[in-house]
């Protein structure tokens, strides 16, 4: 389903010229370029959405790896080997479950962890069940150790993909050319021939009409210059407002890629309000600090802006501090911090309304889909088109939750379709979301 | 089914000429473009201007649309708050408070502001209900009038400066005494407080005073039971209901707590049909009379001899001193219905004479009413001022005797009669400390202004009935720098604590700790642990003798008499700053934005020569808002000149003018130049103050005055011209002779296309669509609706509509998407009263979307009529199709929400009022609602069903994996906002496909009496009605028409 979405958006695409007017806010590129990281990031979703199956996977990313890693020292501890560490799996579970109790039980290795990462306390998880901790340790034992050099996937097939699409393009194009240079001069021979064939018969013949003078071409040319010349404008009105790749500077250069990417912190981590708001909500500064607390220098690969200088991501942290009035070392009042000016990147105009919980939690869409691989960028820009024809074509072909969710146990007439044969899935048009008043009101 | 003629308008009554065009079009006004010439090219814009416009227009587009994108900022918290996410909306429970008037409440908040209150369900007083005036409570939080700083003699100060110089004067006054002047307090921890303040400045007391008060009622009580307080009534356990003069429904003392209970005796059983018997008795038509079954009219110098004949009638003697024999007659049969219902009848009298309250009371006690449905275990705590203790304040003022005086929520300098002599005693009293919101008549005098916070803003509990209590708490972090007034009096007498310490500390004691506080903060409510039983009282009759003979010697009105009254939205004059409230048409003149003298047609004959019998007298009276000018003088006070308004139902004799109007400026923009005051007119009887001034004088005058009712705008009939069709009404007797009279006459009317059963499919040539999940319908009880306008404001709350200010509603350019339409019967003189609420019908089969010509509105699989705003184009030829009228168009940029500036100031729409621009600036827009989009100029917009309502109900079902719930059980995952403001619970909205639903319930149940308006037509409407039955006398009703 992503996938289509994608192509729907490349297909569009071709004609992005008129981004050019909007040039202060859009890195334009190639038209081939483009092409290529669309095409590239579609078959990265899919493939991504493949590897969440692993429950052990899932249940690490959701709950540990705001602030563990794997191989790597984050606010808590790096969990390679974790197990071999620890004396007792038993102690380990209660721990993990409840740390400030198992604390409390004067155990030494657990207080000397404590100690060692600053009394930063670990969050409580009561309710996780035993079963899910094992599928975590699980997980933690078959990742294996960091080497050094990790080819990115998907890369070579995208762009010969791209290649041969656009190849074609430029091949008609070539090919229409052609026959129309074919054509104007088999017209040229044909006027000629007649004209000597009616000499020759004595049919007295009009003065011979040079090209730039006859009607017919005349005519023609106008209708081939309006058609091309109405398409443009037409292309360039719809594209008005619209701010596709706008991908601003932010006055912190907050990477995507090292936060939910490299770290695989979890998206709903700090974009919470997802889950149960219209708004997805950029986090605040406490949030950050959650973590910036004990995480006070960037030492993982260098970082570039768009433009290509490299960005010193210790610095950037210390940016963070600054807003949060935070000096290393000393107890941290949050009562002091600013929140942090951020510009925003994707705008809906007033009319739209989007609920984000609507999608996340109800239509279980990936965040991705509409976000692109923001897991790859460094500077988020804008993945989506945002466009209504956008919306409505994932509306249309996008399949609601329709056995799963209790709420649809009230389309009777579609349960029975279905079990009919007569229908195979329902999407969102058929619950009546391409109707207006679902977005506008 | 009664036959007879329902009209809306004088012009319909007589069919004249300009009903009929009024009938036919959707807009009464002539297009700007072709105004004077028929001609369209010597118009005043003609065709070079059309292109003109046309050019500018398109290049302007081409402009605004080509500029850069503005960069726009995403701020999150610095620290978020773990209960608040962004886009979620809060509902915290308080209570709304105004003088004594407390009404449990939940409000809405979104991303910090309170946008919208409803009705506390867990209320048992309120049961959820509300009023206009509570939910246009909202706005009175952002008011740009509002004082924001306190002031020493009109300069800033800060608040320690203010606590300063006042805590020095007061401790200086050396023994001359300390008066505290309010309004009604019914919070305990307040009364506490005041009692401290009064210990620590011995000879200090305490004034409760009521611009309109109870005092008659409370001194009778006092006389009769020995007890200065009011009881608790039960209108719900009264089978027959007697009101001389008391607009119990509209804003006699509680009005929302009695329309609850006033509806459960007008709420039908269609199986085993029975209703409560409402007799009314009035001098001018309020809200509760033309609810009544049967009303009477009477000279309002002629309560006191209406009240003894009836004491006379029921104690078995005859009804004498009454000439009027329609009157006479109206008094013996009240007598016999409350005789064969002792037990279960009631009494009551909106009248403020304590001598016709204690033969009030001698009625009730013959009725035995007194433990079942009066109740005195539990009392009633609205309104405590006693008029002569304000009285005597005045003259102790005068007399100097007064060191200090501190005012809260009281206006004397506005509501007391006699305001000059008030004003002298002030001058003479040597500090005046003001706590009120904005800077009225009073606080303007006064030296020292500290001024209060809005009750959304503050901390505090209140006690509207003993033994009930209900709490408030802040929804928002004072906007300005205000301070609870609570917390200067703690200052002052030298507490250590805050108010909210107080409060906090006050409650955790009495419940007995910090969890039972938590608990109750979170209801909003503390309840007594059991109910108490209904009780009555020992009835001292010794006062009753010297009364009725007091009330029978009383001087006779001889002439005109006048009556100011409350209207249900400005009340005593707090609506008067409230846009919302100025611009919802009264329910009963239909009249905005003014007060103005309400006449009888008879009087208006005599008096303004204009005969509503002759058609075109009727139109040239009805069709242009300007209205005769008539001055008014009263004995001995200096003369005022008002509009006249005709309404059927006024007493031939009588006139009246609503009380709250003629505000000074600085009470706000709002209020400014609205009106005339009348509250001068008011008189001193015998220790209280009366409110019908016995002789007046009226003049003719020259002049006209253009008042905007609303009467005649977006009146709609049928090709047959028939009112039947549009609204049902019957008599109780014929409704149990033969219940199905309605669905007879629905058969009728559809028997052209197949009757009732065939209807749907052989009524049109248009197929019909499915509803595969949800179809949404709505429910309206027109015999439980009052008309009192709560669900109008609700709508503009929720909906974020515009207010459009006088001389566009005059214009017929009034925004609401809910109209409540009035209809009279009868008799011109006295004619019966009924109220339609009208909204979109969301027809199935809509004339409004064939015509579109963009697509702008049209159907959605769950039948709603879909109006997208951004598609329109303005065409209004939905407008002109819809066969209910009620879509709106913008007319002008009423939201400031277009692209161009200068757009609200163009001379092509008219200048616009102030108002507008009022309820555009900065504070005023954070009341709008952030999911409803805001209009801009040239759209169509209509109600929605409050869709965002719709989808945050399905979203909140969808999240949960359940089947939607409307109301099955009584769980409701949404609630529209005018099913949810009404108190009588007349809406009921739901979705139809599902068979356990309220609404299916609904119309199950009343299968008999269902109607859909002009339903021949086919446009298959979603909301359907519920006929009118009333339980009258009038049988010869069928005659006529």
């Amino acid at each position: 389903m992503s996938n289509s979405c994608h192509t729907f958006v490349a297909i569009w695409d071709i004609f992005p010229h008129l981004h050019n007017s909007i040039v202060n806010m859009i890195h334009s590129r190639s038209i081939m370029g483009k092409l290529t990281i669309i095409i590239a990031f579609g078959f990265l979703v899919l493939f991504s959405n493949n590897s969440f199956s692993q429950d052990g996977k899932a249940l690490f990313t959701q709950n540990c790896a705001s602030c563990h890693q794997v191989n790597k020292k984050l606010v808590g501890p790096a969990l390679a080997g974790v197990e071999d560490r620890w004396p007792d799996k038993t102690k380990l579970h209660s721990w993990i479950k409840n740390n400030q109790a198992f604390l409390k039980t004067g155990d030494p290795y657990a207080n000397n962890l404590y100690n060692e990462y600053n009394k930063s306390a670990m969050n409580i998880f009561t309710n996780l069940p035993d079963k899910d901790i094992d599928a975590i340790l699980a997980y933690i034992k078959s990742v294996p150790p960091p080497t050094a050099g990790n080819p990115v996937a998907g890369g070579g097939n995208g762009s010969t993909a791209a290649a041969a699409d656009s190849d074609n393009t430029l091949l008609f194009g070539v090919l229409t050319l052609v026959l129309a240079i074919v054509a104007f001069i088999l017209l040229q021979v044909n006027a000629n021939l007649k004209k000597l064939a009616d000499d020759k018969e004595g049919v007295p013949s009009m003065e011979p009409v040079p090209v730039w003078r006859n009607k017919l071409y005349i005519m023609f040319g106008t209708l081939v210059l309006f058609t091309i010349g109405g398409y443009y404008t037409v292309m360039g009105a719809i594209d008005l407002g619209r701010s596709q790749n706008y991908e601003p500077s932010q006055p912190i250069f907050y990477s995507h890629k090292v936060h939910a990417g490299v770290n695989q912190i979890s998206c709903l981590y700090c974009h919470g309000g997802a889950q149960e708001s219209k708004h997805a909500n950029i986090p605040s500064v406490n949030v950050c600090m959650n973590c910036h607390m004990a995480i006070n220098e960037y030492k993982g690969d260098p970082l570039y802006t768009a433009e290509g200088v490299e960005v010193n991501g210790t610095n950037e942290i210390k940016k963070l501090y600054k807003y949060a009035a935070f000096e290393e070392g000393k107890p941290w009042d949050a009562s002091k911090a600013k929140p942090i000016e951020w510009v925003r990147v994707h705008n809906l105009p007033d009319h739209v309304y989007f609920n984000h919980s609507q999608h996340i939690m109800v239509g279980k869409v990936q965040c991705q889909t509409c976000h692109g691989e923001i897991t790859k960028m460094d500077e988020v820009k804008q993945f989506a088109e945002l466009s209504m024809g956008w919306c409505i074509n994932c509306h249309r072909e996008s399949k609601v939750q329709f056995a799963d969710n209790g709420f649809y146990s009230i389309y009777e007439k579609y349960h029975q379709d279905i079990k009919n044969g007569t229908m195979d899935s329902v999407t969102v048009e058929n619950i009546g979301g391409t109707e207006c008043q679902k977005c506008h009101y | 089914m009664s036959n007879n003629k329902h009209w809306q308008s004088f012009g319909e009554l007589n069919n004249s000429e300009a009903y009929q065009k009024a009938a036919k079009d959707e807009f009464q006004e002539e297009l700007p473009f072709v105004s004077d010439n028929n001609t369209f090219l010597e118009a005043k814009a003609p065709r070079r201007d059309f292109l003109k416009y046309l050019g500018f227009s398109t290049a302007a587009a081409a402009i605004a649309a080509s500029c850069e994108i503005p960069v726009k900022k995403a701020i999150p918290f610095a620290n978020k708050p773990e209960d608040i996410v962004p886009g979620v909306a809060n509902y915290y429970a308080t209570t709304y408070v105004q003088d004594g008037d407390a009404v449990s409440i939940v409000a809405k908040v979104r991303d910090g502001r309170p946008i919208k209150v409803e009705g506390n369900d867990l209320s048992p007083i309120t049961k959820g209900g509300t009023s206009a005036r509570v939910q246009a409570s909202v706005l009175d939080l952002y008011d740009n009038a509002r004082l924001r700083f306190p002031t020493i003699d009109g300069k800033e100060v800060t608040l320690e400066i203010a606590d300063k110089a006042v805590s020095q004067v007061i401790s200086g006054l050396g023994g001359t005494p300390a008066v505290i002047l309010t309004s009604t307090v019914n919070s305990p921890t307040t009364l506490e407080i005041i009692n401290q303040f009064i210990a620590k400045y011995p000879g200090s007391r305490h004034i409760q005073y009521d611009a309109v008060s109870y005092s008659g009622i409370l001194l009778a009580n006092e006389a009769t039971y020995g007890k200065r307080a009011i009881p608790s009534y039960r209108f719900d356990a009264a089978k027959v209901i007697i009101s001389i003069g008391a607009d119990f429904l509209g804003t006699w003392l509680s009005p929302i707590e009695f329309s609850k209970q006033y509806s459960k005796g007008k709420k039908l059983n269609e199986k085993s049909p029975a209703m409560s018997k409402h007799i009314h008795f009035e001098s001018i038509p309020s809200l509760t009379g033309s609810n009544a079954d049967d009303r009477f009219l009477h000279a309002p110098s002629e309560t006191g001899v209406v009240v003894a004949a009836l004491l006379n009638a029921v104690n078995g003697q005859a009804v004498n001193g009454v000439s009027d024999p329609k009157l006479k007659e109206g008094i013996e049969k009240s007598a016999k219905e409350l005789l064969a219902n002792k037990g279960a009848s009631l009494v009551v009298c909106g009248s403020n004479d304590v001598n016709v309250q204690i033969l009030v009371n001698a009625i009730n006690e013959v009725l035995l009413s007194g433990g079942k449905t009066i109740d005195w275990a539990v009392t009633a705590n609205y309104k405590q001022g006693v008029d002569a203790d304000f009285a005597r304040l005045v003259d102790d003022m005068n007399a100097g005797s007064v060191g200090a005086l501190l005012i809260h929520g009281a206006n004397p300098v506005y509501t007391w009669f006699e305001a000059d002599k008030f004003k002298s005693g002030l001058k003479k009293v040597r500090t005046s400390i003001s706590f009120n919101v904005r800077l009225d008549e009073t606080t303007q005098l006064c030296k020292y202004v500290i001024p209060d916070n809005h009750f959304l803003e503050s901390w505090g509990d209140t006690e509207p009935k003993s033994g009930y209590y209900s709490l408030i708490q802040p929804t928002i972090y004072p906007l300005f720098k205000t301070r609870q007034w609570q917390d200067n009096l703690l200052k002052w007498s030298g507490a250590e604590t805050t108010y909210l310490g107080y409060v906090k500390n006050y409650w955790v004691t009495k419940l007995g700790g910090e969890t039972a506080w938590d608990k109750a903060l979170q209801d909003g409510i503390i309840n007594p642990s059991s109910e108490a039983t209904l009780t009555g009282a020992t009835f001292n009759a010794t006062a009753v003798s010297a009364a009725l003979s007091t009330v029978n010697s009383a001087k006779k009105g001889e002439g005109t008499e006048l009556v100011l009254y409350q209207k249900i939205a400005i009340g005593a004059g707090q609506g008067t700053t409230n846009p919302w409230l100025q611009e919802m048409p009264d329910p009963i003149t239909k009249a905005t934005w003014d007060n103005y003298l309400v006449m009888s047609p008879f009087m208006a004959k005599t008096l303004l020569g204009i005969d509503l019998r002759d058609p075109g007298q009727s139109d040239s009276y009805e069709v242009h808002p300007d209205k005769k000018v008539v001055r008014i003088t009263v004995n001995g006070k200096s003369p005022i000149s008002l509009p006249v308004l005709i309404i059927p139902g006024t007493h031939s004799k009588t006139v009246g003018i609503a009380l709250g109007y003629g505000r000074s400026k600085e009470t706000g923009r709002t209020a400014d130049g609205v009106g005339k005051n009348v509250y001068p007119f008011a008189w001193m009887n015998g220790g209280t103050i009366s409110f019908s001034v016995p002789d007046v004088a009226l003049k003719l005058t020259d002049d006209t005055y253009k008042v905007a009712l609303t009467q005649t705008h977006a009146s709609y009939d049928t090709p047959q011209g028939k009112r039947t069709e549009v609204m049902k009404e019957l008599t109780l007797t014929q409704f149990k002779k033969d219940p199905s009279e309605v669905r007879d006459e629905r058969e009728e009317e559809l028997k052209p296309w197949g009757g009732l059963e065939n209807f749907e499919k052989q009524g049109t040539i248009y197929p019909y669509f499915d509803k595969p999940g949800i179809h949404w319908g709505m429910s309206v009880d027109l015999n439980t609706c009052t008309g009192c306008g709560a669900c109008v404001v609700a709508c503009n709350a929720e909906n974020n509509i515009s207010v459009v200010g006088k001389s566009e509603v005059a214009r017929f350019h009034e925004m609401h998407w809910m109209r409540i339409d009035r209809y009279y019967s009868g008799d011109l003189d006295n004619p019966k009263v009924v109220f339609q609420p009208l909204m979109c019908q969301h027809c199935d089969n809509a004339p409004c979307e064939n015509v579109c010509p963009v697509a702008a509105t049209n159907h959605s699989s769950e039948g709603l009529n879909q109006m997208t705003y951004n598609r329109c184009i303005g065409t209004r030829y939905c407008a002109n199709n819809c066969p209910y009228k009620v879509r709106r168009f913008n007319w002008a940029d009423y939201t400031g929400a277009d692209s161009f500036p200068d757009n609200q100031d163009q001379t092509i729409v008219g200048h616009l009022d102030d108002v507008v621009h009022v309820m555009n600036e900065d504070l005023s827009r954070m009341v709008l609602n952030p999911d409803v989009t805001v209009r801009s100029r040239g759209v169509i917009e209509k109600c929605s069903f409050c869709v965002q309502r719709l989808q945050e109900g399905k979203l909140k079902a969808k999240k949960a994996s359940r089947p939607l719930k409307t109301g099955a059980n009584d769980e409701w995952d949404l609630k529209v906002a005018c099913q949810q403001a009404c108190p009588t619970d007349a809406i009921v909205f739901g979705n139809i496909n599902d068979s356990k639903s309220a609404i299916v319930k609904n119309r199950v149940d009343n299968h008999f009496r269902e109607f859909y308006s002009i339903e021949q037509v086919h446009t298959l409407p979603n909301v359907s009605y519920l006929a009118k039955v009333r339980n009258t006398y009038d049988e010869d009703a069928k005659a006529e028409g």
